[in-house]
């Protein structure tokens, strides 16, 4: 056999034996937690709505609304916020108030952040309130999810907003639109690429607990407002993870699963707004 | 040049781009040289040349749309309409209403027929209802193309054959009633029949607008235009009138062009 046809069987088996491992792992941990917290849910579905007792975390009664609702509290505003001031900042990279070596050195601060561990961001938030004198809240917890999303939604929106070519936004401009109307015409065409961004950053935000866990207050209590402690999804699997009660770990399998169901669900809630938007976009040409 | 009225002119207008410093090329690229210009009104003027003799630069310089682009030195005079569009109290927005530009792959905006339509009239008009609609059909009539999409108005401009979509950026450009419209190659991306079409179109406009074609086929040049502008790496070679460009031509590099004969030159 020749040398080029056995390069391209290996090749072949080497790409079928990639994606069999990527299924086989995501199978298996998805299955996992769907399988051991959804055994927890059929027997106890009021954990899902029911607010924690006092002694809820040394397996006490009680459920983890208290943290759904903080998670979905924290990740829907930072999300939005980010990805209107990522939008913009992503805007300024492309257009011609900012020059190349401007434009570099942000995308290249950008990129350092992304790869910052999220530790950094929350005792960076810590400092930021002990300087304030604060104690940990929920618009803490916001803000710097804020801070760790607007990387990802940025670059996302910088190489979507590169993407759109130079004759759509001639063909605004040509017709005497301003830059701000033209910004419209192309945030309406890199719209997917966008929404790509923002749900990656969303992502990150809501499954990240080293960021929030030193600044949302992390209390076993229902979010009450801003100023008030809140606690995070991510954050309580932890503490479940590593409690000495059976019935406690039992419950992180719990949590997962609905950490794992509002992924799914503002995903798809995503997704189905950005097919309704972007019906009219010209693609492939 | 021109014996008729002078809709734009120019003078000595020199174009150059910065070069790109991290591919190691710090000169800058001269795109124009001195180029001084009258054209005509209400006439259709071909600009022609080999690619990358300045042509769409010089078209794109017309509208300021050139300015968009990174690194690029703008030196000279243009005056439409007596105003100096490069005078920096000239409203470019404004400008370019009065300037349409029609590319040379259509781009329908992402969105529907009629809003490709009424995009133009919307921002500047802010006009809706009856009176939008209108517009939206009298400009889709003007380019033949109403009847095609009268039906699906509200379908995306995305989902128009290529042909109809250089009608719809036509249209589109009509909307904002300009006095001066330019084409780049506007045929070059279509099928013969849609080309035809767009052509018969362009004879028909430059009865009431001052139209500057950019064009690559001489044949084309030699049917639609009254006036030739003639461009080599970057400076007018002949510019005169399309009879006597292409019978008696002045110069011994546009003897040759038209012959086809300037390799080696």
């Amino acid at each position: 056999m020749k040398l080029r046809y056995l390069e391209e069987r290996i090749f072949k088996i080497l790409i079928i034996f990639s994606v069999f491992l990527v299924m086989t792992s995501l199978v298996i941990i998805i299955g996992a937690v769907l399988f051991k917290g959804g055994n927890v849910l059929i027997h106890n579905p009021r954990v899902l709505i029911t607010a924690p007792g006092p002694r809820y975390l040394l397996g006490g009664e009680g459920g983890f609304l208290h943290a759904i609702l903080g998670s979905i509290y924290m990740v829907i505003p930072a999300t939005l916020i980010a990805g209107v001031i990522g939008f913009g900042v992503a805007l300024f990279l492309q257009s011609d108030y900012s020059n190349s070596r401007i434009s570099g050195f942000i995308r290249t601060s950008l990129d350092i952040l992304w790869g910052t561990p999220s530790i950094v961001y929350g005792i960076f938030m810590l400092t930021v309130l002990i300087f304030i004198q604060q104690r940990g809240c929920l618009l803490a917890g916001i803000s710097v999810l804020i801070l760790l999303e607007l990387p990802i939604i940025t670059r996302y929106a910088d190489e979507a907003i590169k993407a759109v070519p130079n004759e759509l936004k001639d063909s605004a401009y040509s017709v005497g639109a301003t830059r701000y109307e033209t910004s419209r015409i192309v945030g309406k065409y890199a719209l997917p690429g966008i929404a790509a961004g923002i749900l990656i950053g969303m992502g990150r935000g809501i499954g990240d607990a080293a960021s929030v866990i030193f600044t949302s207050g992390a209390g076993s209590v229902m979010p009450s407002g801003l100023f008030e402690s809140a606690t995070a999804l991510p954050i309580l699997i932890f503490q479940q993870a590593s409690s000495c009660y059976p019935s406690v770990r039992e419950h992180a399998y719990a949590a997962a699963f609905s950490l794992v169901l509002i992924v799914g669900i503002l995903n798809l809630v995503s997704r189905l707004l950005v097919r309704k938007f972007s019906k009219y976009v010209m693609r492939g040409k | 040049m021109v014996d008729t009225k002078i809709g734009i002119k120019i003078r000595n207008l020199n174009i150059s781009y910065g070069g790109n410093k991290s591919l190691g090329a710090n000169k800058n690229i001269i795109a124009l040289k001195n180029i001084s210009l009258d054209i005509p009104d209400k006439k259709l003027t071909a600009i022609i040349g080999p690619s990358g003799c300045g042509k769409s630069t010089l078209l794109k310089t017309l509208n300021r749309l050139l300015e968009t682009r990174d690194n690029i030195d703008i030196q000279g005079e243009i005056y439409i309409g007596g105003e100096d569009i490069y005078n920096p109290g000239c409203p470019v927005s404004e400008l370019r209403k009065k300037v349409g530009l029609v590319d040379q792959k259509p781009y329908p905006l992402p969105s529907s027929i009629y809003n490709n339509v009424a995009y133009g009239p919307r921002i500047h008009g802010n006009l809706k209802g009856k009176k939008l609609d209108g517009i939206v059909e009298n400009c889709l009539k003007r380019v033949h193309l109403w009847q095609e999409v009268k039906d699906r108005l509200n379908s995306p401009a995305a989902g128009l054959s290529i042909g109809q979509q250089q009608r719809l950026c036509l249209a589109r450009t009509l909307a904002v009633e300009p006095e001066v419209i330019l084409c780049d190659e506007v045929t070059s991306a279509l099928d013969p029949l849609s080309s035809e079409k767009v052509e018969d179109l362009l004879l028909s406009l430059k009865k009431n607008y001052t139209v500057v074609m950019v064009s690559h086929v001489l044949r084309q040049a030699r049917r639609l235009a009254d006036y030739v502008v003639f461009l080599y790496l970057g400076e007018v070679v002949e510019a005169c009138n399309t009879e006597k460009f292409f019978n008696n031509p002045t110069h011994e590099l546009s003897r040759k062009y038209i012959k086809g004969t300037m390799a080696g030159v």
